[in-house]
């Protein structure tokens, strides 16, 4: 659907997927169809949010371009290469913070980088430095349960870079947390894809979050899921979001995002999505 | 354990102490005043010479120490075998699916029950008291196993995946580690389950334990000998599981402290 430059190369790329899930015995429909036909694509460096309605298959667009699951059809592509199961590229994140309470913080950091044999001394100095810059440094031997929800938040992020994937897959990363953790959260994670000058596919239900976030925001409707628009931010600063939230540019793109979603017309909600009626 | 700072712990440890000095004392007196024979409930002092008798003359460190061994062996092999089935069938939905139906059968047949039949098979040895035990701390541990690699978060699995986790890192890494509390819990019912194992198997037959003794005592209407028995056995239960409860405290060092199971 993008027209990329074609001078930067292309990170991850979805090629018309379509995804279908067996009926699991109750309404006798047949098979669900998740999403249908989704093609799109994220450039090195470049930030795209995904937002809908729930249940639209973000999440099934996240699982198969980690490799967890096949499409029904076409492909998800990382580097140009077609994704055939879990890679070291990919990495993913989600609301749950999946620590796990029997290894310290730093061992948490490191889960990833131990099961893809990274030599130790390497890792620990992975973890060492993601937990500096994450102001996290003196909790490296504290358990999870001594930490507060953002302070976890920070440890699964530190965990998703520790890997140094090429694409991030991040799948509602700050929606458990208070809006205060949360405003910082997407402070130190848009710095750090700045930084590290990561690619990273968000999937978001807060606007503003995608908008602030994003140089792209891609749109989709209810179930079957198809990309309905895509919304180009604009803005300068997208290190910044607590800056650029500022700018009134963006009260016009989640205006815009919030029409394309039918919120502005809550009641309407039985109402029967955009080209899928 | 220890009572701590908080008064209203220290409070509970002193009610606690209290009753045991006053139900010693009820041991000790009440039978008397309520003109209880002291063949029925023999007071205290009968209770503790007899104890001192029976370590002169009636080998009780013996009859002792082999039941503790019975225990302990009994308690060790059954874990183990209960801890490697659960593995085993939680690695494998079909194995479970095949041999569920059995495993409950077995599991609601009352293991004691088969002491004699143990004894037919082994004699009056040692090994038919350990094999009740084995069976009888078999299912909560593998129960408890495999009830924890079922309820894994399969979102954790997926991250492991995600990270390119082959199925042996899957286990050690996430499923082993997830299933140590819920083994715990079993170890800590296995612990006392293990001594009533023991026990049924020497009340059965035999002519060396503290089930043994216990029999003996009966036989000879020498109610401080039973009396003696019974409070060997309560020991010899509370000492094994303590020793789990300290082996859980050192393995799950990691929970917050009221999650750790097994207050004393």
């Amino acid at each position: 659907m993008p027209s990329p430059s074609a001078s930067v190369p292309l990170r991850l790329e979805y090629r018309d997927v379509t995804m279908r899930f067996a009926d699991r015995g109750g309404s006798g429909s047949g098979a669900l169809t998740a999403v249908r036909g989704v093609s799109f694509a994220v450039r090195d460096g470049e930030v795209v949010s995904l937002i809908g309605p729930s249940g639209c298959g973000k999440s099934t667009l996240l699982n198969i371009g980690s490799g967890l699951m096949a499409p029904s059809k076409g492909a998800a592509l990382v580097d140009g290469a077609p994704v055939a199961g879990p890679n070291a590229h990919v990495a993913f994140m989600l609301q749950k913070d999946l620590l796990l309470p029997w290894r310290t913080v730093a061992q948490n950091v490191m889960f990833g980088v131990e099961i893809q044999g990274v030599p130790a001394p390497d890792r620990r100095q992975r973890a060492a430095n993601l937990l500096e810059q994450f102001n996290l440094a003196e909790f490296s031997d504290a358990y999870p349960h001594q930490l507060s929800g953002g302070m976890r938040q920070r440890v699964a992020l530190a965990r998703t870079l520790a890997v140094d994937p090429h694409v991030l897959l991040l799948d509602e990363p700050f929606s458990a947390v208070d809006a205060q953790t949360r405003m910082s959260l997407q402070r130190d994670l848009a710095q750090t894809l700045a930084r590290a000058q990561k690619t990273a596919l968000l999937i978001t239900h807060d606007l503003f979050e995608a908008v602030t976030l994003s140089d792209r925001v891609l749109v989709m409707s209810r179930r079957p899921g198809v990309i309905i628009d895509e919304i180009a931010i604009d803005v300068p600063g997208r290190d910044d979001p607590i800056g650029r939230r500022a700018d009134p540019r963006v009260a016009g793109y989640v205006a815009r995002l919030m029409d394309r979603l039918d919120i502005a017309h809550a009641p309407r909600e039985r109402q029967p999505a955009a080209g899928s009626a | 354990m220890k009572p701590g700072g908080d008064p209203s712990m220290r409070k509970g440890a002193g009610a606690s102490l209290a009753l045991l000095v006053f139900f010693l004392a009820a041991w000790e007196w009440g039978p008397q005043a309520l003109g209880v024979p002291s063949f029925i409930v023999p007071p205290l002092s009968t209770v503790a010479t007899e104890f001192v008798h029976a370590f002169q003359f009636d080998h009780l460190l013996l009859h002792t120490g082999v039941t503790i061994g019975e225990v302990l062996a009994g308690f060790v092999l059954g874990s183990l075998l209960g801890a490697f089935v659960g593995y085993l069938l939680g690695m494998s939905p079909a194995a479970e699916l095949a041999l569920s139906p059995y495993i409950l059968a077995l599991q609601i047949a009352p293991k004691v029950a088969f002491a004699p039949l143990f004894i037919l098979w082994m004699g009056f040895t040692v090994y038919p008291k350990i094999l009740v035990a084995i069976l009888i701390v078999f299912f909560p541990v593998m129960v408890n196993v495999l009830t924890a690699l079922r309820n894994v978060d399969p979102d954790l699995i997926n991250l492991a995946r995600a990270f390119t986790a082959t199925r042996a890192q899957i286990f050690w890494k996430i499923e082993f580690p997830n299933s140590m509390p819920p083994m715990f819990a079993g170890l800590r019912i296995g612990a006392t389950l293990a001594v009533v194992g023991v026990v049924v198997g020497e009340l059965v037959g035999g002519n060396v334990g503290l089930g043994y003794l216990l029999t003996f005592g009966e036989g000879q209407a020498n109610t401080p000998l039973v009396f003696v028995s019974i409070v060997m056995l309560t020991l010899v239960g509370g000492i094994a599981y303590l020793a789990v409860i300290l082996v859980e405290r050192r393995v799950l060092h990691y929970l917050p402290k009221r999650e750790l199971g097994g207050e004393l």
